[in-house]
């Protein structure tokens, strides 16, 4: 973990309360990115930082994708481009790309997709095809669907009315997928009851990306645990990203 | 390779030497091992290890962690591993790091529990003090249990007392009608030296959903909000008590230590702060020295106390 300058490059809306953002950081001395980690915001006024995930890396810019849920992430989605912001990153353990098994799934819920994005790009640099599975309330909350086409992955959507893609949850469309029993392992990231679904229906390994609310978000203050069979985990530090049999979801 | 400290910083606890008065307060550092990552932890005056209990706790439900105007509250409930593994495997880790002394942090649900606990942590060489906690707000049946009466905090008190040789310095809770009371209570039954103060109770709600926003309902308040408060109380016991406070409660930087000594503390533990900057003990020591000279303070032991 180091903290960090960082410069607002670019902000856009993705939809009425997701906003993209890309920043900059201002030394060079900035360190690699594994997909699944997070960064750490401190915001004037706020009195704990807010911690987001990580949607892309490259070199010394990273992109943030975030849902404006109280007045913090509202704060942060005003401040102009060119103003600079106090991070600590990279936090936590990311997804392990090393266990794909050569025709992996990467599943993404609402607010939950943007991670999956950079993970998506590091898996083609070492496989051909990644499926990519995302689902929302409805079409006009779609995400980085597009992004996700144009670096080459196949893409299915599920939207819960059916203004878009299979109408139903995630688990419906991977139901209505011929590559459905072709997959050796799943990525996901999401609301806690879709990772509950995909941990008990797939019959494959994978892993999921939790989220808690947390204090410091490197494992000082013991915020976010979670309950999982090897004993209290922190998801800051111990995950946000952990293997789907580990987590005790009920 | 750990820098020579200012030897202007120097204070004392009991008979322990602290090369300078900055602690992280216990629950906000874990045990020192992964904040060891981020700077040489060698340079703090102490540190106040993680709240240990006698089993090992998970804690309260999830949400734990809320936020408020200058601060946040906390309904975490003591998670740890259990002594045993404190003493059998994080201790010695730490050892191998660390070399300053280590504040022991020991939680009971019984009077037994508490002397089990001292028992435990006297035979760690590096423990130097034992710090009581009677003042934890977010477990039931126990904790703060122990910090509301003056009959209670005696009886913990002798208890630890009479087991252990190491100093011991009883961590009170603000959440009393009148905190003197309760600290000169600790004195008369043997305390070698009281450190608070501990977080206030507090509650936030969810306006959309009406809910507590915290899985507990309550948790204690930390951060900057406490800062006056918690001066306040330090003042009070500084001037009622015969001996050494550990001031704590909203510290967030050198100014505030200086303050927070000028109250009446020997030492200064560093709480909420270090979850928003974790280099803020190590910033805060660096600073002291140019504010020391700033303010013509020639031994930061020659303002302890001075707010009569």
């Amino acid at each position: 973990m180091l903290r960090k300058n960082f410069k607002i490059l670019a902000k856009e809306n993705l939809t009425r309360d997701i906003v993209q953002m890309d920043l900059r950081c201002s030394d060079s001395d900035c360190p690699a990115v594994v997909p699944g980690q997070f960064i750490n915001i401190a915001l004037d006024g706020f009195y704990l930082r807010r911690p987001i995930s990580i949607c892309d890396s490259d070199g010394d810019r990273l992109r943030i994708v975030f849902k404006v849920v109280g007045n913090g992430t509202a704060f942060l989605m005003e401040r102009p481009c060119g103003s600079d912001l106090d991070v600590l990153f990279p936090l936590g353990n990311g997804f392990d790309i090393s266990a794909n098994g050569g025709c992996p799934v990467l599943i993404g819920g609402g607010a939950g997709v943007p991670p999956l994005f950079l993970l998506a790009r590091r898996l083609l640099e070492t496989i051909e095809k990644v499926n990519v599975v995302l689902g929302f309330n409805s079409k006009k909350e779609i995400i980085l669907a597009e992004d996700f086409r144009r670096i080459g992955c196949e893409v299915t959507i599920a939207t819960v009315d059916g203004s878009e893609g299979v109408k139903g949850f995630v688990t419906d469309a991977l139901r209505s997928m011929k590559a459905n029993d072709t997959f050796s392992y799943f990525y996901a990231c999401g609301p806690r009851p879709m990772l509950q679904a995909l941990s008990q229906e797939l019959r494959i390994p994978g892993e999921v990306s939790m989220e808690e609310r947390m204090g410091c978000g490197f494992g000082a203050c013991m915020g976010c645990t979670c309950s999982t069979s090897q004993g209290s985990r922190q998801v800051c530090t111990d995950g946000p990203v952990f293997k789907k049999e580990v987590i005790f979801f009920e | 390779m750990t820098q020579r400290m200012d030897s202007r910083l120097k204070t004392t606890l009991s008979h322990i030497t602290l090369q300078n008065p900055v602690i992280p307060a216990s629950g906000t550092f874990g045990f020192g091992i992964n904040m060891a990552s981020l700077y040489d932890i060698n340079c703090l005056g102490a540190i106040s290890i993680k709240g240990t209990t006698v089993e090992p706790r998970f804690g309260n439900a999830t949400p734990r962690i809320a936020e408020c105007a200058s601060g946040m509250l906390n309904s975490v409930g003591l998670q740890n591993p259990g002594v045993e593994k404190v003493v059998t495997e994080i201790l010695p880790q730490l050892r191998k790091i660390y070399r300053q002394p280590i504040i022991a942090n020991i939680s009971g649900f019984t009077i037994d529990e508490y002397v089990e606990l001292a028992a435990a942590m006297d035979c760690e060489a590096q423990v130097e003090i034992i710090e009581v906690n009677i003042s934890c707000p977010n477990v039931h049946n126990g904790g703060m249990a122990f910090g509301t009466s003056p009959e209670s905090a005696t009886e913990v008190t002798r208890a630890v007392k009479a087991t252990t040789k190491k100093p011991i310095y009883v961590k009170l809770s603000p959440n009393v009608t009148d905190i003197t009371a309760i600290a000169r209570a600790c004195e008369e039954a043997g305390a070698d030296g009281l450190c608070l103060i501990n977080t206030l109770l507090g509650m936030r709600i969810d306006i959309r959903t009406g809910r507590p926003i915290l899985a507990n309902r309550y948790g204690g308040i930390s951060g900057p909000c406490i800062f006056p408060l918690a001066l306040r109380m330090v003042n009070q016991v500084a001037q009622c008590c015969g001996i050494p406070v550990i001031g704590c409660g909203g510290v967030s930087s050198a100014q505030d230590v200086i303050e927070m000594m000028m109250a009446g503390a020997s030492a200064v533990e560093i709480g909420a702060a270090n979850l928003v900057n974790p280099y803020v003990c190590k910033e805060i020591i660096e600073e002291l020295p140019k504010l020391m000279t700033e303010l013509g303070i020639e031994k930061i032991t020659d303002i302890i106390g001075m707010a009569k």
